[in-house]
């Protein structure tokens, strides 16, 4: 995640560390991937209440920007920053493949280097990562456009084969209601190198960095 | 000190493994009867595990240096130069018979322990990979077995966050109750700071960081001795339990304390625990070592310094700092939430003395536990050879296209997918070669140009029927597969599994295997600088096929240079390497034929090394825009892995008059390449120059593969029978 952001920003990102309770003059906080505290219990259930959650939240409700890939996005949910949960793969196994993502909105910081209905290669890697909200709330994020990303093919059809944890509606990545704070199950990041599978995530942090800096 | 009266302390050595003649040295060293710590202490030391009392007489003739080799076997990994002043560190190791007993934990400590002896020297990890062989898929024991397994490796290596980017398995009856799981972890660092486990300075303090020390992993049969206690049914069981994130702080915590000039000598607290990472590092350094129990962070009461001193609790690893930098490691290891305590001193004595509670438990001078250790040329016997098969005398009774069918579906070469879909292969952002595609792994260094290729590789069926040539073969495909992806092989890691050493045939093995190994390493200029040995794998007395599994690195100046196996349209297929239609030991006349016969193919590693030397000459010359070495299977399985890698089909010609089309298309020949090329004549023109055998195939294209008998299979079909057998059998 850190290579993606310099990569798109052309500065290194700040690390942050778990305690840390002053986040003022920050623009966006990346929650990133990667088993925080073992994810023994449910993934993300302990850093949700890490003494750094605190200072997010309020750079949050300043209308600061955020964004949980994988497991921060685990994170977001039990901190509930974002509505619904991630619930084991429906296939009860860890998950690390190629998956396609459609663009639901282009009109958002986190989106707008795509069109909307584009489809885009990421990167799966995770054991609980099929999101789940009961039916009001998913009614209420799709009516709202609070949808940010759906599993689809190649070629942007809504299929089983293509929504391999299981997901409902096949969401993906949702945002908060004022679009700062998005949750991504799959790793944009990983894709950001022509060396290394492709770049297909670039323009997701590219149009992020824009949109930042505008 | 008192000692055990001399009954007990006889029992007490039987049941700890020591031999009548191993108790007599131990009296003999101590000059009176030894405590139940010492006896723990000798019977751990000198176990076939830790003292390689087999096996040592024979490794002594594998090469070990070359010139970029900064480190050869002995300390915790291999560590080779790769260039700009950087360098890979590796080892492979087993963790098979805790595999067997419970797999999830079995395995996954198999890489947590592997990754220890990677960071203990000052590395980064960057991959892991693994050779795993199960039973019979149709056994009972085998489904839970892979299962667990998988899961195990994914749960660490995923946790942890190092990517798992290559590996093999196979299946064969002969591991239905002893499964191998080889895991092997390589690592970056820089070529001048590499960390060694030799303790220096009298004095220095000796550190213990890490998880607390439990009950776990003691051996279960000395639990339940009646000798020392009644006490046996509170034990808890003997495999360890893995605890990845607390690694993970453990991993951070060490790299950022080796930054600075703190630590003098490290090494991880593996198999033997306490005992042998403070052996081996007061015994390298020619000192003596006083610890005090008492001072070992603990997770629960009660325990004996005999379980302290062998419990094998994971995440642990012990530490000689120099003393004005001790609180700077506990500020380090307190910020990342770790235990550190001081638990001894470094001293003249030549003595570990263990204290505990107040008294003196155990008091062994170093220098004859490491010099009397035991050494034993076993009796070898030598089987003699199967014989040889002549490929015109098995006939083809069903044709290549049904043959090929079956052989791609068979669980020895079936795709891997569902496997690796458990893996975390791409976390950390450099995985240039996923596993699936490409003969190795290739992962970039960071902020780097330069990629590591990374291969696992052993055929033990070929083993089995002759195991020199057979371990021969071994180390040259794990140094072909590195150079099909245009790597220039380095150095290997070995991880020996076998059976009873006590068995001269066993011992017949794992002699002419390392033979072969060395022959292979000398002629490839390929050397071993890490390895493990794994002896008394049977299964109700029927030995482990000879499993010498072979791990390799190679080094790209520049990762994106590296080839894969996928096909795309419009390109020539070219033979690279000699075909005589080798069926011995193939799984063609395994699948197809019903025989387990024949001699394996022979390795000639003169044609290995031109034949490797010019397909990597014409990739870093970019004429290949594919590439895939020859292995299980033959010709046409690996063209047919070619084209499913790039969902693109191909045309094949005529097999060459003199050999039947099916010995020809799936004999298991050595030294040999497909190679995907845009211009094939400049190519030929290039191999008839170096003197290397080089045949037109076909060309790519369309969605089929045409057979020359015109037979077309759909990629589809082929698809769906490649794939199906994981899925259905554990899904």
């Amino acid at each position: 995640m850190a290579i993606a952001l310099e990569r798109a920003t052309g500065r290194k990102p700040r690390l942050l560390w778990h305690r840390e309770t002053d986040l003022s003059g920050l623009d966006l906080i990346v929650i990133p991937g990667g088993f925080s505290f073992g994810d023994y219990l449910r993934a993300g259930a302990m850093a949700a209440h890490s003494p750094i959650m605190g200072a997010i939240r309020r750079h949050a409700a300043r209308g600061g920007y955020v964004l949980g890939a994988c497991n921060g996005f685990q994170i977001l949910t039990e901190a509930r920053f974002l509505p619904g949960a991630l619930l084991r793969n429906a296939s009860l196994r860890f998950l690390a493949s190629d998956c396609h993502l459609r663009v639901e909105r282009s009109d958002t910081a986190f989106t707008g280097h795509y069109q909307t209905g584009a489809v885009f290669r990421a990167l799966l890697a995770h054991g609980e990562g099929s999101y789940f909200a009961d039916g009001a709330t998913l009614d209420r994020l799709e009516g709202e456009g609070l949808v940010a990303f759906r599993y689809t093919t190649a070629d942007g059809r809504l299929a089983p084969a293509a929504n391999r944890n299981g997901s409902a509606r096949a969401i993906a990545g949702i945002f908060s209601p004022n679009l700062r704070v998005l949750g991504l199950m799959p790793h944009a990041e990983d894709l950001v190198d022509p060396v290394v599978g492709g770049t297909d995530g670039l323009p997701l942090f590219q149009g992020l960095a824009a949109a930042l800096s505008a | 000190m008192k000692g055990l009266a001399e009954g007990d302390s006889r029992a007490l050595a039987a049941e700890f493994g020591l031999s009548a003649d191993e108790y007599a040295r131990v009296i003999a060293i101590l000059g009176r009867s030894p405590t139940v710590t010492e006896l723990g202490i000798f019977g751990a030391m000198w176990s076939e595990h830790c003292s390689y009392k087999s096996s040592r007489v024979l490794l002594r003739a594998l090469p070990i240096a070359a010139p970029w080799v900064i480190q050869g076997p002995g300390e915790n990994a291999g560590v080779v130069a790769i260039g700009e002043g950087l360098a890979a560190v590796f080892k492979m190791e087993s963790h098979n018979h805790p595999s067997f007993i419970e797999s999830y934990q079995g395995a996954a400590t198999g890489v947590g322990g592997i990754l220890r002896d990677i960071f203990s020297m000052g590395a980064r990890p960057i991959a892991n990979l693994n050779a795993l062989r199960f039973g019979d898929p149709a056994h009972p024991a085998t489904r839970r077995i892979v299962d667990g397994v998988v899961r195990g490796i994914g749960g660490y290596g995923n946790c942890v966050g190092v990517p798992t980017v290559g590996g093999e398995i196979n299946f064969h009856p002969a591991y239905n109750g002893n499964p191998l799981v080889n895991a092997m972890t390589v690592g970056i660092a820089r070529a001048d700071r590499i960390f060694r486990s030799a303790a220096a300075g009298v004095g220095n303090p000796v550190v213990y960081v890490g998880a607390k020390t439990g009950r776990d992993g003691i051996q279960g049969a000395t639990m339940a001795s009646a000798a020392f206690g009644a006490d046996a049914a509170s034990k808890k069981p003997t495999v360890q339990v893995g605890d990845p994130f607390t690694e993970k702080l453990l991993i951070e915590a060490c790299l950022e304390l080796m930054e600075t000039d703190a630590i003098v000598a490290i090494q991880d607290m593996g198999a033997a625990g306490l005992t042998s990472s403070a052996v081996e590092m007061a015994g390298k350094g020619g000192l003596g070592i006083a610890l005090d129990l008492d001072a070992v962070p603990v997770r629960e009461a009660g325990m004996s310094t005999y379980e302290m001193m062998l419990s094998e609790s994971q995440e642990r690893m012990l530490m000689v700092l120099r003393p004005e930098r001790e609180a700077a490691a506990r500020a380090i290891f307190g910020k990342w939430e770790l235990d550190i305590a001081v638990v001894g001193r470094l001293t003249e004595s030549g003595l570990i003395v263990v204290r505990h509670r107040g008294r003196v438990e155990a008091e062994i001078p170093l220098g004859p536990l490491a010099a009397e250790a035991p050494l034993y040329r076993r009796p070898l016997a030598a089987p003699p050879p199967p014989p040889t098969l002549d490929p015109c005398s098995i006939a083809d009774r069903m044709g290549l296209a049904a043959a090929l069918e079956r052989l791609i579906a068979c669980p020895d070469l079936c795709s891997r997918a569902w496997v690796w879909d458990q893996y975390d292969a791409t976390i950390g952002g450099q995985t240039v070669r996923r596993p699936g595609t490409a003969d190795a792994a290739v992962v970039r260094v960071e902020g780097h140009a330069l990629g590591l290729a990374l291969t696992t590789d052993c055929t033990p069926r070929y083993c089995a029927a002759d195991a020199e040539a057979g371990a021969a073969q071994a180390v040259a495909e794990a140094w072909r597969n590195l150079t099909a992806v245009g790597a220039t092989p380095l150095a290997l890691t070995d991880n020996l599994n076998f059976g009873s050493p006590e068995k001269p045939a066993v011992m017949g093995q794992l002699a002419a295997a390392v033979r072969g190994m060395a022959a292979a390493c000398r002629a490839l200029d390929f050397p071993v600088v890490s390895g493990n040995v794994s002896l008394y794998n049977e299964t109700e007395g029927a030995p482990i096929l000879p499993t010498p599994a072979i791990g390799g690195l190679g080094v790209l100046g520049d990762a994106r240079h590296s080839v894969g196996i996928a096909l795309s349209p419009g390109l020539e297929l070219v033979l690279i390497g000699a075909t005589a239609g080798w069926l011995g030991q193939s799984l063609w006349l395994r699948e197809v034929a019903g025989e387990e016969a024949g001699t394996p193919p022979p390795v000639d590693l003169a044609a290995e090394r031109r034949n490797g030397d010019f397909v990597r000459a014409q990739i870093a010359a970019s004429a290949v825009r594919a590439c895939h070495d020859i292995s299980d299977g033959g010709l046409l399985v690996a063209i047919a892995e070619m084209a499913l890698g790039g969902d693109v089909g191909a045309r094949l010609l005529a097999s060459p008059p003199g050999i039947p089309a099916h010995a020809f298309w799936f004999g298991e020949d050595q030294a040999r390449y497909v190679l995907a090329v845009a211009d094939a004549a400049s190519l030929l023109a290039a191999a008839a120059a170096a003197a290397v055998p080089a045949t037109r195939l076909g060309t790519s294209g369309g969605m089929d593969l045409t057979l020359p008998d015109g037979i077309a299979i759909s990629l589809a079909t082929l698809r769906e029978a490649h794939e199906r057998f994981f899925a259905a059998w554990l899904d």
